[in-house]
């Protein structure tokens, strides 16, 4: 009962935002599909308990999937949003053979690669990337050849709002399956998952593809609302973020990606509109105090507060 | 992989440990279908390092094992697991972020057996939605064959399951393990380090030292001369 009150609250807070900021629509269109993003992340780090800080490769080809194939072959929006999942999880599954076989730091270290080179080949492969510049030139055909993308952004926020909701919804259903379970059992124990019968390699490379498909999705978002993609999104900042996000809001919960997501995008977006040059001292201060006194993120708060309480009594 | 022999399971001249060093030296023995082997031994003997060694966890670094009558020395844990081959790990390895019928269905080959573990432990299944970090040492003990079984092995290792227990937890599970292997199914390695209740329960015992079979008889033999025990396990029965 309490899960469906939340999932209500959800859909109801993703409906009222647009009336509460018509004016910042294009900030809350970029939360959204960070939303995405970091759920994506919490798919692999969360619940499978795999490190990652390249999780922007897979974000990247999303973005550049869905902007080279809007500029060259179709602009139709929801091909294109099936063309950016592709392409992150084609990506994933071809990396993920190889990162899933190894652990630690250097997986860490091959993950930071993985996104470092596919961002050399975009970068080198000016003629047709943009390069340096950007992809430019993405003009995007109405969704369902009805609604335009428009100079407000109201159009982008509701494709934005209703695939975060499919993925959301999606998602939900996938950690609660006993592929989920399975993804927390090799995060606490994988030996013990393969001695009781689990091709744990596999299953990492098909939860990391799976993860690649959704980061793919918000790259492909991102392209089609902004119509612009940039180097940046295979950047290593955007990895980091998102990790942070995710432990802002608390690792294996999904409601944890979303409201990290948006305590991180908003502390940031105020922070740096008062000092644009150490908004990230603000940042940082708060993930310290995050991560000494509220281990699980904000989403264990309550759980700390309801203790502290009886504590106090 | 048709099954060739009556043969459960065929250990030749095994070596192996962890990394470079070794901890069981030239281990050779055999269990028959619906047989049930005790291991004892004294601690640090190689009792784990062999079950682990069986399951695919360790290094082996020679020798060969045979699963009913397939060759499973080269493949993966999963893969012997899906051949029939079932450990019950000594530290138990609960998922404690997953409840108690989660854990269950992780190890799941079949989905339906869900009720049939509940049936073999009733406890379980007043207990399926509470998580398995909430469990106590014997319903965590409980959860861990009941996975394991979940994974239908026909061979199952218990790695010192009544370690820690209450006598009347013991007893629930030496209940449990005399059914498994009375049902004609289930072939049973059992390590445990009451050498009575693993007399009570063998019909072969093997015993441990230093990687190093020292014994490996009926069990009846042991009944009749107990110093063997004594002199190997430095235990004496009363």
């Amino acid at each position: 009962m309490l899960r469906l009150a939340f999932d209500l609250l959800l859909i109801g807070a993703g409906i009222a935002a647009y009336f509460i900021f018509p004016d910042n629509l294009g900030f809350v269109t970029r939360v959204l599909i960070m939303i995405i993003m970091v759920l994506s992340l919490d798919l692999v780090l969360g619940y499978a308990g795999v490190a990652t800080l390249g999780h922007a490769a897979l974000y990247g080809a999303g973005a550049y999937g869905a902007g080279l194939f809007a500029i060259y072959y179709s602009p139709d929006p929801l091909t294109g949003l099936l063309v950016g999942a592709m392409a992150g999880g084609v990506t994933a599954f071809v990396s993920g053979l190889i990162l899933m076989r190894a652990n630690g730091l250097t997986l860490l270290m091959l993950t930071i690669a993985v996104a470092q080179i596919m961002q050399e080949i975009v970068n080198k492969e000016r003629a047709i990337t943009g390069g340096s510049d950007g992809l430019l030139g993405i003009d995007m055909d109405p969704i369902m050849g009805v609604y335009a993308f428009d100079f407000f952004g109201r159009t982008g926020y509701w494709y934005a709002l209703v695939v975060l909701l499919v993925v959301f919804f999606a998602l939900k259903i996938l950690v609660a399956s006993p592929f989920g379970n399975m993804a927390r059992g090799i995060h606490e124990s994988a030996p013990r998952m393969r001695a009781i019968g689990t091709p744990v390699y596999w299953r990492l490379v098909a939860i990391y593809t799976i993860s690649g498909i959704v980061a793919g999705i918000a790259g492909a978002l991102s392209a089609q609302v902004t119509e612009l993609v940039s180097l940046e999104a295979f950047g290593f900042a955007l990895s980091a973020e998102a990790m942070v996000m995710l432990i802002l809001g608390g690792l294996g919960r999904l409601y944890g990606a979303i409201i990290g997501t948006i305590i991180f995008m908003v502390v940031h977006h105020t922070a740096a509109s008062i000092d644009p040059f150490n908004w990230l001292f603000v940042i940082g201060t708060m993930v310290l105090i995050v991560v000494y006194f509220v281990p699980e993120g904000f989403m264990g708060l309550p759980v700390r507060l309801r203790r502290w309480m009886r504590w106090q009594k | 992989m048709a099954e060739k022999t009556e043969i459960a399971l065929n250990l030749q001249n095994v070596n192996a440990g962890y990394g470079d060093t070794q901890i069981l030296n030239d281990i050779s023995f055999a269990v028959k279908k619906g047989e049930r082997l005790a291991i004892i031994g004294r601690n640090g003997v190689g009792k784990s390092t062999l079950l682990n060694t069986m399951m695919g966890l360790t290094d082996m670094h020679s020798g060969s094992v045979e699963l009913f009558g397939n060759e499973i020395q080269n493949l993966p844990s999963h893969e012997r697991a899906r051949l029939g081959l079932g450990l019950v790990p000594q530290t138990r390895d609960i998922f404690a972020s997953l409840s108690v019928e989660e854990n269950l269905i992780s190890g799941a080959r079949n989905n339906g057996r869900i009720e049939q573990a509940f049936s073999l432990f009733p406890r379980l299944e007043e207990r399926k939605k509470n998580g398995g970090g909430q469990l106590s040492g014997g319903e965590q003990q409980m959860l861990s064959i009941a996975r394991t079984l979940m994974g239908e092995p026909r061979l199952v290792m218990l790695d010192e399951p009544l370690e820690g227990l209450a006598p009347v937890i013991c007893d629930m599970l030496m209940d449990v393990f005399e059914k498994l292997a009375s049902d004609g199914k289930h072939t049973i390695v059992l390590v445990e380090q009451h050498a009575e209740l693993a007399m009570e329960f063998s019909d072969r015992m093997l015993i441990l030292d230093n990687g190093e079979i020292v014994f490996h008889d009926e069990t009846s033999k042991v009944r009749e001369n107990p110093s063997i025990l004594e002199r190997h396990v430095g235990l004496g029965i009363s």
